[in-house]
């Protein structure tokens, strides 16, 4: 039982030195390369905006499967869970793009 | 009345058979359902903030902009305060999920101390939004709108903030918005005492940073996850309280402990997203 513990907490501790290291180099990268040193539209602030997003995603992973323990409960209450959630996001991130997009390209081109 | 919290409801009324179809017990699972509803209330927010603010590509602030003090010190720390608030955030939720674990083993003492460091972190990081909301609403030197009105930004050496308006007008030179600058002296003194208006600071109308959205946005997402942050510190307390006073350990079972665990580390969760979407995008 006192092997079982030690196991857990190494695993603890493991995953708040990924959180750690995730979230040092996110803020690393955020001061030096940040929109206005590569430009708004560039293709390297895209790349920058999608990693930090996947890095996140990472991070919510873990804090969700080890943290809340979601990855030790039954298969039935894991996809409860995640697979409502997983669905809306995905919706709501593209959608939100999308038209943002849109009004975007037309207050360019009809506003002064 | 307090005794019938405590009183165990037989499974055949509880499940109208025998088991948890999802092997976990009704209370965290009411807590889970509860975490969902709540991460779409937060997902529907940052969706939102993150449409309004494509819209505004070119005004909108950087965040290393707006963010670059730390209390009591003075200089140019870019969201290094900011990093510590989520630093300090994620080590309460790794305190709590040893907390957690030491319930499983039934170690009072184990909990109470994880317990503990877990409302500490959670007091700190608090206090630091406080921090941040007063020194954002307080701002620094601001810009004003020329008697022309062009917008100026005011720039003093070393990027100081005076908190006296006269001393201000006298150290402070101009920035255009088309690059062109004044440097600090008479002609900008004149050009600003005769200003149409010096915008400083930030309230829900207009701030220093960039669009009116800006402060809007920022107040109300980081108000209402502050806000969760704030009740999630006084549950724990409350259940700091109860294991000291050792109602678990008569009940036999830490598993209060491990729901205010899942909704302390949905807290956690929520602010890994609005860190990404706020401050780094």
């Amino acid at each position: 039982m006192k092997k079982k513990a030690k196991k857990i907490r190494k695993k603890i501790w493991f995953i708040t030195l990924l959180l750690t290291v995730i979230t040092v180099a996110e803020v690393a990268v955020g001061i030096y390369f940040n929109r206005r040193v590569l430009g708004a539209g560039s293709s390297a602030w895209a790349s920058i905006k999608i990693g930090y997003i996947i890095l996140t995603l990472v991070k919510a992973g873990y804090i969700v499967m080890g943290f809340m323990h979601l990855g030790d409960e039954r298969k039935n209450i894991r996809i409860t869970i995640l697979a409502p959630y997983i669905l809306f996001i995905s919706y709501l991130i593209f959608i939100a793009i999308q038209e943002s997009d849109y009004i975007n390209a037309m207050l360019r081109m009809y506003a002064e | 009345m307090a005794a019938d919290a405590a009183k165990v409801i037989d499974k055949d009324t509880l499940w109208g058979g025998k088991i948890s179809p999802f092997s976990i017990s009704y209370g965290k699972l009411m807590m889970w359902f509860f975490l969902v509803s709540d991460a779409l209330t937060f997902g529907g927010l940052l969706v939102a903030y993150g449409y309004q603010r494509h819209k505004f590509t070119g005004e909108w602030p950087l965040a290393e902009d707006v963010f670059h003090s730390l209390p009591l010190v003075e200089g140019h720390f870019p969201l290094i305060y900011v990093a510590l608030m989520t630093f300090i955030l994620i080590v309460s939720s790794v305190t709590m999920v040893l907390a957690v674990e030491a319930g499983h083993r039934m170690d009072k003492r184990g909990i109470i101390k994880w317990l503990a460091a877990t409302v500490a972190g959670g007091i700190f990081f608090v206090g630091s939004q406080a921090w941040e909301w007063s020194h954002f609403i307080h701002g620094s030197n601001g810009y004003v709108i020329t008697a022309e009105g062009k917008k100026a930004h005011l720039v003093t050496e070393g990027d100081k903030t005076y908190h006296h308006q006269h001393e201000l007008y006298e150290k402070a030179g101009l920035k255009f918005e088309d690059g062109t600058t004044i440097p600090a002296g008479h002609q900008a003194k004149e050009i600003i005492e005769h200003s149409l208006k010096h915008v400083q600071g930030a309230n829900l109308r207009e701030n220093e940073y960039g669009p009116q959205l800006y402060a809007n946005f920022f107040f109300f997402i980081t108000g209402f996850h502050g806000f969760h942050v704030f009740s999630g510190v006084v549950i724990n307390l409350l259940i700091l309280i109860q294991v000291i006073r050792g109602t678990y350990d008569k009940r036999g079972h830490y598993e209060m402990v491990e729901k205010a665990g899942l909704y302390w580390h949905f807290v956690d969760l929520v602010w890994v997203f609005v860190f990404t979407f706020f401050y780094l995008i």
